[in-house]
């Protein structure tokens, strides 16, 4: 789009130093900052606390979190937008209400809520301590943290594409004789790919990244409940900058990979 | 025909029901609601019974105490400072990317993301290599009051940016030329015809911001940390845990939750009130406010036109 | 296949779009369903292919109660307004979906799109996505698509609805012709009166949820049942308690016993038809339909007096006008004044 024919050049290069010199100094400026203290001297440090038994087990334990929460959460957004959008029941303002909440909590709250459901006084604690399973200060709890968080991201995502796509193109379907399950796998879901795509993008992202929730419930065991961020800050308040910059720097890569999916998705959806 | 055009493309169908394949509606309905309650409220009714467990005083006594207070006090004040500071930055950036052509347009609109890609932690350690005691540009505002609102304005600014910027792409130019045309100045035209219509959609995205700000931990941690002048209340909590007081932490955290939720409940209303004037629900504040679910189907429309 | 409706009642919460409807759809016949806006004829369609349940009532197709069908098995072809094309698919793809579901054999879904493809003339397009196709394409490609599963019979909602206007006539004209060449008893839905008469032997009229009158469409114009139909199918004037077409309004020069007074408020020509607005001596406006030849033999001017003798003058005394709309307009057609004029030539 071409810039206003009335503002004057004065106007517009005022807004241009303002808009785009606030996103340099704000997030370039620390992005490229990190990429050089990382590899200043050379690519050995970084890559050396990433491949440490610690710092591989961190990133271990982040993925098999991925693994876990956002399949999950994957095929639960898929189902919940369905039934927010196609079907009308009296409860769905609720619904609706819970899953936005995870966005309303502070992460460090979400640790706590998971801290004392499943904690030495909690609710569980009696049936769990009888079965052998340690859900705090272990991979369980923090599984739970990550899909606490990450829960709202394919509905809202899935929802809006849902409202615009319409019945139409199912109700041709069920005319030209498919049954609600060929429906679905043929028509409706390919329909929402992109929009799904784009939630389990944000999902992922956010599950990779987590820190506050996930830090109240590992009770931080080196070696055994460390996902990458909790690695990056006991490397840094263990003053061992090398290790927590080679791990940032790993995530900053993903996160990277992640903005490209989501532009490109967007691009998609778009199309 | 005109009749017609008013009506929404596509009408949701009453009658029709089981869209869910295979599975019926109540099933489907059941699965949903035991994920939610079993993933998201049972944590939270643990909270709250923890909070309450000593009784409302001692609750009082917890959210009152003065590191309580002064924790709350400070977030409050550090969010209102930063949405301000976002709301205009938001603006601005949000505007760049609909309205100006300059190169690299593009690789800006993907970078605006990057807050909500990168872990927060490893954000509170850039900042602090930037703006710390290390910092190559010697300026160290690192374990104080200003990190904390640079902290929360790195994490916020997408907020800002994406509810505005589809409003912009919407918004109908004519009314700026008929403005232009009745004699009205650029920033006449900016007060009096942009703003207003932009108006929803920045309110959306700045309570979601906000909301943000009250609860942000990571990327405050390590840059702004936990001094006696910077613990907000989320990292109070975190120390209230690690020294053992469950019930005090969870006093306050219900104090925040109740806080960011009054929030929220407020974009709800924002939403309804800035649909009005637009019908989609795609417009701006629809793509990242509360309300996910369809407005009710117009009654009457037959034609489904 | 002949279809009927037999008392079909539907509500949606307070709004009832059909109330008591019964029709007969006489087998290899191409019916419309004509209506205003809310009058229920679409709902009545998809009650027909399954796609809304009714309330009370039974749909028969071929004298069998489907009623309780689900969709999927009452083999109708439907053909939505807005195309309900998908997307994601190719013509071809789009085309021989019903097929792929009946797990046909690959080559003969080939064999059987690529006939389809032809007779709705869009051979070579096959690899197109329906977003690369124009809105006519697009209608005809859902045509085929429905064809493709050979149905028992056709819907067609508003088909040409979404459509500009000389597509639209194109469209029409070949519908006829498929409908000759394939002879599938068709229903489409339409609020055209022009089109509905252009296309269908027979016309079922509908207002809020109810049937009007149905017949051919020399019946409804001449013979129409009520105030309503009369003024759905063509322009009306409305002479007390008597309904006049415009060109039954003959004008003289001359008073009689069978004339009313009229002053001449305006002449607009259109082309080879004039049309000349009047009002008479108690303040209500009239407007008959001249040809210019007659315009010219009358000789007459703006602000001048004339006599009218309105022929085939008719009164629905005991039917209260269930229009609200009006036939007391002038411009009395409820579906804008082009298409009125056209129809009443």
């Amino acid at each position: 789009m071409n810039s206003r024919a009335n503002s004057s050049p004065t106007s517009r290069w005022g807004l241009r130093v303002l808009g785009l010199g606030y996103i340099a100094v704000l997030l370039v400026a620390p992005l490229i900052l990190l990429f050089y203290k990382t590899f200043e001297k050379g690519l050995a440090p970084p890559w050396e606390a990433i491949t440490s038994a610690d710092g591989l087990h961190a990133l271990k334990l982040t993925l098999i979190t991925v693994a876990i929460a956002v399949p999950l959460n994957t095929v639960f957004g898929v189902i919940c937008s369905l039934l927010l959008v196609r079907h009308r029941w009296r409860g769905n303002w609720l619904i609706d209400a819970v899953i936005n909440l995870p966005f309303a909590i502070s992460p460090v709250v979400i640790g706590l809520c998971l801290f004392l459901l499943y904690g030495k006084n909690g609710w569980f604690e009696p049936g769990l301590a009888e079965a052998g399973i340690k859900v705090l200060f272990s991979v369980p709890g923090m599984v739970l943290a990550c899909i606490f968080v990450s829960v709202p991201f394919v509905v809202r995502e899935t929802v809006p594409v849902l409202q615009e796509i319409g019945t139409e193109q199912e109700q041709a379907a069920e005319t030209l004789g498919a049954s609600g399950w060929q429906t679905f796998w043929r028509i409706t879901l390919p329909s929402i790919r992109w929009g799904v795509a784009y939630g389990v993008v944000l999902c992922t992202a956010r599950v990779l990244g987590e820190f506050g929730a996930v830090s109240i419930v590992s009770g931080h065991i080196t070696g055994e409940t460390q996902t990458l961020p909790l690695f990056v800050e006991q490397q840094y308040q263990n003053f061992n900058l090398p290790g927590a910059f080679g791990a940032a720097v790993l995530l900053a890569l993903l996160a990277l990979v992640v903005l490209t999916a989501m532009n490109l998705l967007k691009r998609k959806e778009a199309a | 025909m005109e009749a017609h055009a008013a009506q929404a493309p596509v009408a949701p169908p009453r009658a029709r029901q089981l869209r869910l394949p295979g599975v019926g509606a109540g099933l489907g309905r059941g699965v949903v609601v035991l994920y939610l309650s079993v993933i998201v409220l049972l944590p939270i009714a643990a909270l709250a019974n923890q909070a309450f467990s000593e009784g409302l005083a001692h609750f009082w006594s917890q959210v009152t105490s003065p590191a309580a207070k002064s924790s709350l006090e400070l977030i409050l004040a550090c969010s209102l400072i930063v949405v301000a500071i976002n709301a205009f930055f938001g603006t601005v950036v949000a505007w760049l990317l609909v309205r100006d052509n300059f190169p690299g347009k593009s690789l800006v609109n993907a970078i605006i993301d990057l807050p909500f890609a990168l872990p927060t932690i490893v954000a509170s350690l850039i900042l602090i290599e930037l703006w710390g005691n290390k910092s190559p540009i010697g300026i160290d505002i690192a374990l104080s009051r200003t990190a904390i609102v640079v902290a929360l304005c790195f994490v916020t600014l997408p907020f800002v940016v994406r509810a505005v910027q589809p409003l912009l792409i919407e918004m109908d130019r004519d009314m700026e030329e008929a403005a232009a045309s009745l004699g009205a100045g650029g920033f006449t035209v900016f007060r009096r015809i942009i703003f207003p219509n932009l108006l929803p959609g920045l309110a959306a995205g700045v309570a979601l911001a906000f909301a943000r700000a009250l609860g942000e931990y990571g990327s405050v941690l390590i840059f702004a940390g936990g001094t006696k002048n910077t613990t907000v209340a989320s990292i109070l909590i975190g120390q209230q845990i690690e020294q053992g007081n469950e019930t005090g932490a969870a006093a306050i955290s219900v104090v925040l939750l109740a806080m960011a939720l009054v929030v929220l409940v407020l974009i709800t209303l924002i939403q309804r009130w800035g649909s009005r004037h637009e019908r989609a629900q795609g417009a701006g504040a629809g793509g990242l406010g509360l309300a996910v679910t369809a407005p009710p189907a117009p009654q009457e429309d037959d034609e489904r036109e | 296949m002949g279809i009927s409706v037999d008392g079909a009642n539907k509500s949606f919460g307070d709004f009832q779009a059909l109330d008591d409807v019964s029709i007969e759809v006489p087998d290899g016949s191409l019916t419309a369903l004509l209506g205003p806006s809310g009058s229920g004829k679409s709902t009545l369609l998809r009650a027909i292919a399954g796609l809304e349940t009714l309330d009370a009532g039974r749909v028969l197709i071929d004298g069998e109660d489907v009623s309780k069908k689900p969709t999927q098995k009452r083999e109708v072809g439907f053909v939505f307004q807005h195309y309900a094309a998908f997307k994601h698919m190719t013509v071809y793809e789009n085309v021989g979906f019903g097929l792929k579901i009946r797990k046909w054999k690959k080559e003969k879904i080939r064999a059987r799109v690529d006939e389809l493809l032809n007779l709705v003339q869009l051979p070579g397009l096959a690899d197109r996505y329906p977003s690369q196709l124009s809105g006519g394409q697009r209608q005809r490609m859902a045509l085929a698509r429905a064809l493709a599963v050979q149905p028992q019979v056709l819907l067609l909602d508003e088909p040409f609805g979404a459509l500009d206007a000389k597509v639209r006539k194109d469209l029409r004209t070949w519908l006829r012709n498929l409908h000759e060449e394939m002879n599938v008893t068709t229903i489409f839905v339409t609020h055209d009166q022009e089109e509905a008469m252009d296309v269908a032997g027979q016309l079922v009229v509908m207002n809020q949820g109810r049937v009007e009158q149905s017949g051919s469409a020399d019946d409804l114009y001449d013979k129409p049942a009520n105030e309503f139909v009369m003024s759905f199918v063509g322009e009306v004037n409305r002479l007390g308690d008597d309904f006049v077409r415009p060109h039954d309004i003959e004008i003289v020069r001359d008073r009689d016993d069978s004339t009313e007074e009229a002053m001449v408020q305006r002449i607009v020509a259109l082309g080879f038809e004039i049309r000349v607005e009047l009002m008479l001596a108690d303040g209500t406006e009239v407007w008959a339909q001249l040809t210019r030849g007659e315009l010219q033999r009358l000789e007459l001017r703006e602000g001048q007096i004339a006599y009218l003798r309105p022929v085939h003058a008719k009164s629905f005394n005991g039917s209260p006008p269930s229009n609200p709309r009006g036939a007391s307009t002038p411009h009395g057609s409820p579906d804008g004044g082009d298409a009125g004029i056209t129809a009443a030539a």
